[in-house]
């Protein structure tokens, strides 16, 4: 469960002692663009410490620099044996990125004796370039969890301008969730940046990229997190009818029925496990209701 | 590992701390400035100095600028000053 992933520059020690605090499903340390060239190596240094130190009560992904620069094998080798959640690598072109950060992930799992394969990767698609191979990408390794979009550098990249309404990611926006859901892996979306005391705007881009099949959207304050946490959860009524489902699809099958009707609907396949998802993610939030 | 020359790391502001190491003579000296010296004093030397002696340091001036920092900030800063240091010096 991914409704959100909130960043905090890994350099600054205040923000790492309260990470977790905030209420967000992820938060992501950044080393990358937060973070001053010339302090580079003392946030990967900052937030090898604070993870031997914190247990953050949520997903821990930390975001690396990206492969055009020579900081991204410094980064890997310090935090990877910190058993980091997830990377999220910066600056994607080609599904061969993907390859190239995993072999070397491969390298340092090995090497310290961690099960290969058990950090996963979320890529930053913020170049049009990785947009064109968002499905490849999404494909290019068994550790990919998830693509998150990246507007800022995108549009840049795009020589183009971000508009508030989104019409310059729009097609972004599709192509990285038509990927990521044929992959099976997460979709994330970009930030609201346009104002971060704008709670009613959040909302309204919050309810269109879940309306478009987003799984989360990433933060850069935390009073982001309660509005996008709230709109990407279940409501109690959704729950409620989830629930009435899940209960006569089981009784159903137990008198050996492919097809059953609940409250007037008649219930399929896709349909219950609709249901069953939004039951588990119901209950990972509030809790199981008896 | 060598002191080459003088490095800090860190920042005079608050949760932080800003750690400059020098090259010294002999041990590894320590000073720290902080507000909660007489509190916490100890603990925060010591942070500094087993920090310097895991990386093999056995002569170094470490001196401590308090903001505020947590020991996991004052074995980071001093982490990072110390490789600094450590390093050839650029021309």
């Amino acid at each position: 469960m991914r409704r959100t992933m909130l960043f905090m520059p890994g350099s600054k020690p205040g923000n790492l002692l309260n990470g977790d605090v905030y209420g967000a499903d992820s938060i992501i340390i950044d080393l990358e663009d937060a973070v001053a060239l010339a302090e580079k190596d003392s946030a990967r240094i900052l937030t090898k410490h604070a993870m031997r130190t914190f247990h953050y009560d949520c997903e821990l992904i930390v975001r690396i620099n990206s492969l055009t620069t020579p900081f991204w094998q410094d980064d890997l080798d310090m935090i990877i044996p910190e058993k980091p959640d997830v990377i999220m690598p910066t600056k994607v072109y080609t599904a061969e990125d993907i390859r190239t950060i995993d072999a070397y992930i491969t390298k340092i799992e090995e090497a310290h004796g961690m099960p290969v394969g058990g950090v996963k990767l979320i890529p930053l698609l913020e170049t049009a370039a990785s947009i064109e191979n968002a499905y490849e990408i999404a494909k290019a390794s068994p550790r990919m969890a998830g693509l998150y979009l990246g507007a800022a550098d995108l549009s840049l990249d795009m020589k183009g301008t971000r508009t508030r309404e989104g019409y310059d990611i729009a097609y972004a926006r599709s192509r990285l969730v038509i990927a990521a859901r044929t992959a099976g892996i997460d979709a994330l979306d970009t930030p609201f940046t346009w104002d971060i005391h704008d709670n009613d705007g959040l909302a309204a881009e919050t309810r269109m990229v879940k309306n478009m099949g987003f799984n989360g959207k990433a933060c850069i304050y935390p009073g982001q997190v309660e509005t996008v946490n709230e709109i990407f959860a279940p409501t109690k009524e959704r729950y409620e009818w989830a629930l009435a489902i899940v209960k006569g699809a089981a009784e159903a099958e137990a008198q050996g029925k492919g097809v059953v009707a609940v409250n007037g609907e008649l219930v399929d396949g896709p349909v219950i496990i609709t249901a069953k998802n939004t039951v588990a993610e119901y209950e990972r939030i509030h809790g199981v209701h008896c | 590992m060598i002191i080459k020359h003088t490095a800090s790391a860190g920042t005079v502001t608050k949760n932080d701390c800003q750690v400059t190491v020098a090259p010294g003579t002999e041990g590894i000296e320590v000073e720290l400035q902080s507000i909660v010296k007489h509190q916490f004093g100890d603990q925060m030397i010591q942070a500094a100095r087993s920090m310097a002696e895991e990386m093999g340091v056995t002569a170094a001036k470490i001196k401590i600028e308090d903001k505020g920092s947590l020991d996991y900030v004052i074995r980071a800063r001093t982490e990072t000053a110390l490789l600094r240091a450590a390093k050839e010096a650029e021309a």
